[in-house]
C-alpha cells in the first residue's frame, strides 16, 4: 500500500493489491496474484451468473426479472440482426457476454459501498483488461474474416469504385484504420471509465478540502462540487451503459466487415 | 498513474483473471443460458403467433357460421312466406267459389220467381181472355139477341185483345 497522505490522491482508486496473501501465486514464472481487481471481475462474474439464472424461469408470461433477462438478451438480437443480418444470431452469446460483463462492471464499479468500508474496484479502468477484450472482439473479426473468404478478406481494405492509381494509398490508409480499430476499442472504454472516475474523485476532494478549509470555502466550493459531483454521478451511470453498448456495437460493426465484407 | 506504473508486476495476473472470469461468463452464461432464454421467447413469440392464428381461424369460422345461418334464415323466412302467400291465395279462391255458388243459387232462385210470375200472368191472361169471351157472348145475346158461338166469341175477343 502506497503512503496515503490525508489528502485525496485521485489515482490511488486504481491501484491493483493482491489480496488473500496471494501475491506470489504464479503459472509459468508469471505472477497471478488474486488481486482486488481479480476479486471484482469475480464480483461482476457472480452477479452477472445470478440475473441471467433468474430470468431462465422459462415461463409463457413473464415476471419482471424474466423479462429484463429477455430485454437484454432481446437487444443484443436485434443489435446484431440489424448490424449483421441472420448470420448475426451466432454471435448473440459472445456479444452478450461481453457487453453484460462490461456493463456490469461498469456500474458495479459506481456503487458507493465505500459507505461501508468496501472499495469498488472499476477493473475497465485498466487498458490490461479493455485491451485483452479488444483484442479479443479483434481476434474474432480476423478468424471469422478469413475463415470465411480466406485472402479476399483484403478487399475489405479496397472500397469499391477505387480508382487504379489510388489502390495502394487507399489500401494503406484503410488497413491503417483498420488495424487501428482494437486500439481505439480498448482505449475508448479506459479513458471514458477512468475520466469519470478521477473527475468524482477530484471533486470529492474539493468538498473535503474545501470545507476543511472554513465554513465559507465549504459554501462557496464544497457545496457546488457536491451538488456537481451528483450531476456527475448520474453522468457516470449513464456513461457505464453507453461505453458498455459502444463496445458491444462497435464489436458487432466490425464482425459485420468480416461476415460481410462491403 | 497505477494503470502504467504497476503495468509490469500486474499484466500478468489482471490477463489471467480476466481471461478466467470472462470465460466463465462466456461458457456459463453467454453460451449455457442465454440461448435458454433466447428460446423461451421465440417459443413465447411462436405461441402468441400460433394463437393469434388460431383465434384468426376461430373467427373466420363465426363470420362462416353466421353467413349459413343468415341464409338458411333468409330460406326459412321465404318459405314461410310463400306458405303464408298460399293459405292467402287458398282462402280467396275458397271464398269466392263458394260466392260463386252463393250467388248461383241466388240466380235460380230469381229465375225461378220470374218463371212463375210470367206463369201466373200468362194463366191470368188466358183466363181472363175465357171471362172476356163469355162476357162478350152474354153481351152480343142481350143486346142483338144473336147468339154467337163460344169460338167466334173467343176469337174475337183474342183479336181485340191482340189490337188492344
Amino acid at each position: 500500500m502506497a503512503a496515503e497522505p490525508a489528502k485525496v490522491d485521485p489515482m490511488y482508486q486504481f491501484t491493483i493489491e493482491p489480496l488473500f496473501g496471494s501475491a506470489n501465486w504464479e503459472i509459468a514464472g508469471f505472477n497471478i496474484a488474486f488481486t482486488n481487481s481479480a476479486m471484482w471481475m469475480l464480483i461482476t462474474t457472480v452477479v452477472l451468473g445470478i440475473f441471467v439464472w433468474g430470468g431462465m424461469k422459462r415461463e409463457l408470461v413473464p415476471g419482471r426479472w424474466q423479462m429484463a433477462v429477455e430485454t437484454f438478451t432481446g437487444f443484443v438480437e436485434n443489435m446484431l440482426e440489424a448490424n449483421i443480418g441472420k448470420a448475426g444470431r451466432k454471435y448473440v452469446p459472445y456479444v452478450f457476454s461481453l457487453f453484460m460483463f462490461i456493463l456490469f462492471a461498469n456500474i458495479l464499479g459506481l456503487l458507493p459501498l465505500g459507505i461501508f468500508g468496501l472499495h469498488p474496484f472499476t477493473f475497465t479502468s485498466h487498458f490490461t483488461v479493455t485491451g485483452i477484450l479488444a483484442a479479443i472482439s479483434f481476434s474474432i473479426v480476423l478468424i471469422v474474416g478469413f475463415w470465411k473468404h480466406g485472402f479476399h478478406f483484403f478487399s475489405l481494405f479496397v472500397p469499391h469504385g477505387t480508382p487504379l492509381p489510388m489502390i495502394p494509398a487507399i489500401f494503406l490508409i484503410e488497413l491503417v484504420s483498420f488495424a487501428v480499430r482494437p486500439f481505439s476499442l480498448a482505449l475508448r472504454l479506459f479513458v471514458a471509465m477512468m475520466a469519470g472516475h478521477v473527475l468524482l474523485e477530484v471533486l470529492s476532494s474539493f468538498v473535503i478540502d474545501g470545507t476543511n478549509a472554513g465554513a465559507h470555502w465549504g459554501l462557496l466550493v464544497g457545496v457546488p462540487s457536491f451538488v456537481l459531483m451528483v450531476g456527475i454521478c448520474a453522468l457516470e451511470i449513464l456513461v457505464a451503459g453507453i461505453q458498455a453498448y459502444v463496445f458491444a456495437l462497435l464489436t458487432s460493426l466490425y464482425i459485420n466487415d468480416a461476415e460481410n465484407l462491403h | 498513474m497505477p494503470q502504467i506504473a504497476q503495468l509490469a508486476e500486474t499484466f500478468s495476473s489482471q490477463i489471467f483473471w480476466l481471461l478466467v472470469f470472462f470465460g466463465i461468463v462466456f461458457f456459463v452464461i453467454g453460451r449455457g443460458m442465454v440461448p435458454k432464454v433466447m428460446g423461451t421467447v421465440a417459443e413465447r413469440d411462436g405461441q402468441i403467433g400460433s394463437d393469434l392464428a388460431a383465434a384468426e381461424a376461430a373467427r373466420a369460422q363465426a363470420d362462416e357460421e353466421e353467413e349459413a345461418w343468415r341464409k338458411r334464415e333468409n330460406e326459412n323466412r321465404a318459405a314461410a312466406q310463400a306458405l303464408v302467400a298460399k293459405a292467402k291465395a287458398d282462402a280467396a279462391a275458397s271464398s269466392e267459389k263458394k260466392l260463386a255458388a252463393a250467388q248461383k243459387r241466388l240466380d235460380k232462385k230469381l229465375a225461378d220467381a220470374e218463371a212463375a210470375v210470367a206463369a201466373a200472368r200468362t194463366s191470368a191472361l188466358a183466363e181472363i181472355e175465357g171471362v172476356a169471351a163469355e162476357a162478350a157472348q152474354d153481351i152480343v145475346q142481350r143486346l142483338a139477341g144473336v147468339s154467337v158461338t163460344a169460338a167466334s166469341a173467343k176469337k174475337a175477343v183474342k183479336e181485340a185483345m191482340n189490337h188492344g
